[in-house]
């Protein structure tokens, strides 16, 4: 059982990950992004074919995943940056698409649905099997720690206050002086670095990688993550990608407690009723359960 | 007087209709310009033209002796040029004092690096930028409304704060769209006397659209008068007030004119 929940910690750290750059790119800047998975695909395929293929260290693939998600982020956010927010959606569902299509059908180079076999783990030769899980739970811990503290000094600093002026009202924002276009591409980026950063953890903590985990669908986790949570709160974003996990693994032991369902039925079940507290949640607390925190400075 | 902003021959039509046709502006260092016309008679669109919000068919906007027109709107406020918005437009969701603090060009921390690199200079830049936004809130009489959401302020009370922004900014010239759209008298005396007073004590040159006769005679010297999308006639307003092309112009509109 704690082999289990060890796990379950470790994946929730890449949720968080995941989240908070969520939050960073549409909670404060207001840009739509539906293609996390593709930038997870992005991070995970970087860091695993380099190690797995050229022999590059760990330790440099995975800062390589990170740029690879920044550059992309950064490309994707210029292209479309002049869309409204409903055409960004599309946008950046076709791009997540299309990185998954290729790591499906460039099989020569990514192994393609055979799955990509990475023996390369960080610390993989100092750290022994049965304290391997544990150790890699606190190495994610630390990433989603340095991405938290990232994030927040951002919402608190001057630029994200801009940056949430943006999310506003853009004209307005533009006439005030301020390089909308400058400040979108660049959080884009930054976003797409910790999505970069949430693949390459994921790709070595399974060490078998193919294209059928990053589908669209985990974009609809995160992004609810991220309601639920609060967006714009990062860390009302935390307690929302812990509170999604809670109801994806929670719901997968009804079936223990049910025999009236078979297993097939029981899995259709499962989603219906994450739509359920989804929005029983957005019922309660509209805002999130930590909405976004007001503004205060002590008055002099 | 040099002119701070001149603007020639602009013209801007959308689909068939010339909203802006062959206009010429100038706007008199240190005056309190107005631009009146009916409705319809482009005012607003050149505005948009003047501010960079839209992209002109022809022309020329000459600021502080600068081609300004291919310019961005960020960069033309980079340079000392600000606009406010007919409709009262604010950042919904951010306070009184956030919108103020939000104003001042090229912020340290807006950037990514030096909120991690040197964060002191980043927190003392924010310190000088938040006792400058408390003289602002006192001056524009909104202080008690600090931490309220500009989204909860009363129409007047948006357009005190659009106005109290642009003081925080080191601008020359601030283009009005319809300062007193949607004001009570009350706060539109507050209004017109914190107008007055930024132009005489902080030397600030005004451009202001405005549909109020009151508000234009009490502030505006000279007064340009647009209809049809073109130049119609400028002067003093007493004399514009009697010009029959101007009555023709209105007809039917604003009798008192």
């Amino acid at each position: 059982m704690s082999a289990y929940l060890i796990s379950m910690g470790t994946y929730v750290g890449f949720f968080m990950i995941l989240a908070l750059a969520l939050n960073l790119q549409w909670g404060i800047a207001g840009m739509v992004n539906f293609g996390i998975a593709g930038f997870y695909a992005m991070g995970a395929y970087v860091s695993g074919l380099l190690v797995a293929k050229l022999g590059v260290p760990v330790g440099l693939a995975i800062p390589a995943a990170c740029v690879a998600g920044w550059v992309l982020g950064g490309a994707v956010a210029l292209l479309s940056v002049r869309l409204r927010e409903d055409f960004l959606a599309i946008v950046t569902l076709g791009v997540g698409e299309v990185i998954r299509l290729i790591v499906l059908n460039e099989d020569q180079i990514t192994e393609g649905p055979r799955g990509l076999r990475i023996d390369g783990r960080p610390f993989g030769d100092l750290i022994g099997p049965e304290l391997y899980p544990l150790f890699y739970l606190l190495l994610v811990a630390v990433c989603v720690l340095i991405t938290y503290l990232v994030c927040e000094r951002i919402r608190r600093a001057p630029m994200g206050r801009t940056l949430r002026a943006i999310r506003e009202d853009d004209v307005v924002a533009e006439v005030l002086g301020k390089n909308v276009l400058m400040h979108r591409v660049l959080t884009f980026a930054i976003g797409g670095f910790f999505m970069g950063l949430a693949g390459a953890l994921y790709a070595h903590y399974v060490q078998n990688i193919s294209p059928e985990v990053f589908m669209p669908v985990v974009a609809m986790f995160i992004w609810m993550s991220v309601i639920v949570g609060g967006a714009g709160n990062n860390r009302g974003i935390l307690i929302g990608a812990g509170t999604v996990m809670i109801f994806l693994e929670g719901t997968r032991f009804i079936g223990d407690f049910t025999d009236v369902l078979d297993a097939e039925k029981m899995s259709a079940m499962r989603i219906i009723l994450i739509g359920f507290l989804l929005i029983v949640t957005l019922r309660l607390r509209p805002r999130g359960l930590l909405p976004e925190p007001k503004f205060n400075v002590k008055k002099t | 007087m040099t002119p701070i902003l001149h603007a020639t021959g602009m013209s801007r039509s959308f689909g068939g209709v010339h909203a802006v046709r062959d206009m010429s502006l100038e706007v008199a260092k240190g005056s309190i310009t107005g631009l009146i016309g009916p409705n319809g008679a482009g005012k607003s669109t050149l505005f948009n033209l003047l501010s960079g919000v839209i992209k002109p068919d022809g022309g020329t906007v000459v600021f502080n002796g600068r081609d300004v027109t291919s310019l961005a709107p960020w960069k033309r406020a980079r340079l000392g040029m600000i606009r406010t918005f007919q409709l009262a437009r604010e950042f919904q969701r951010m306070t009184v004092l956030e919108n103020l603090m939000l104003a001042p060009q090229l912020q340290l921390g807006e950037t990514f690096w030096p909120n991690f690199l040197t964060p002191g200079k980043v927190r003392q830049q924010e310190a000088e930028i938040y006792e400058k936004a408390c003289e602002v809130m006192e001056i524009a009489l909104l202080a008690k409304l600090r931490d309220t959401y500009a989204g909860d302020l009363s129409g007047g009370q948006k357009k005190l704060l659009e106005l109290a922004r642009t003081l925080m900014i080191d601008c020359d010239l601030i283009l009005l769209d319809e300062p007193g759209a949607g004001v009570n008298p009350a706060l539109m005396q507050t209004l017109t006397d914190m107008i007055r007073r930024l132009n005489r004590d902080h030397g600030k040159t005004f451009l202001v659209v405005e549909h109020d006769m009151d508000m234009i005679a009490q502030l505006c010297d000279p007064v340009v008068v647009m209809t049809q999308g073109g130049y119609l006639t400028s002067g003093p307003f007493e004399e514009i007030r009697q010009n029959p092309a101007v009555i023709e112009a209105y007809l039917g509109e604003t009798a008192d004119v």
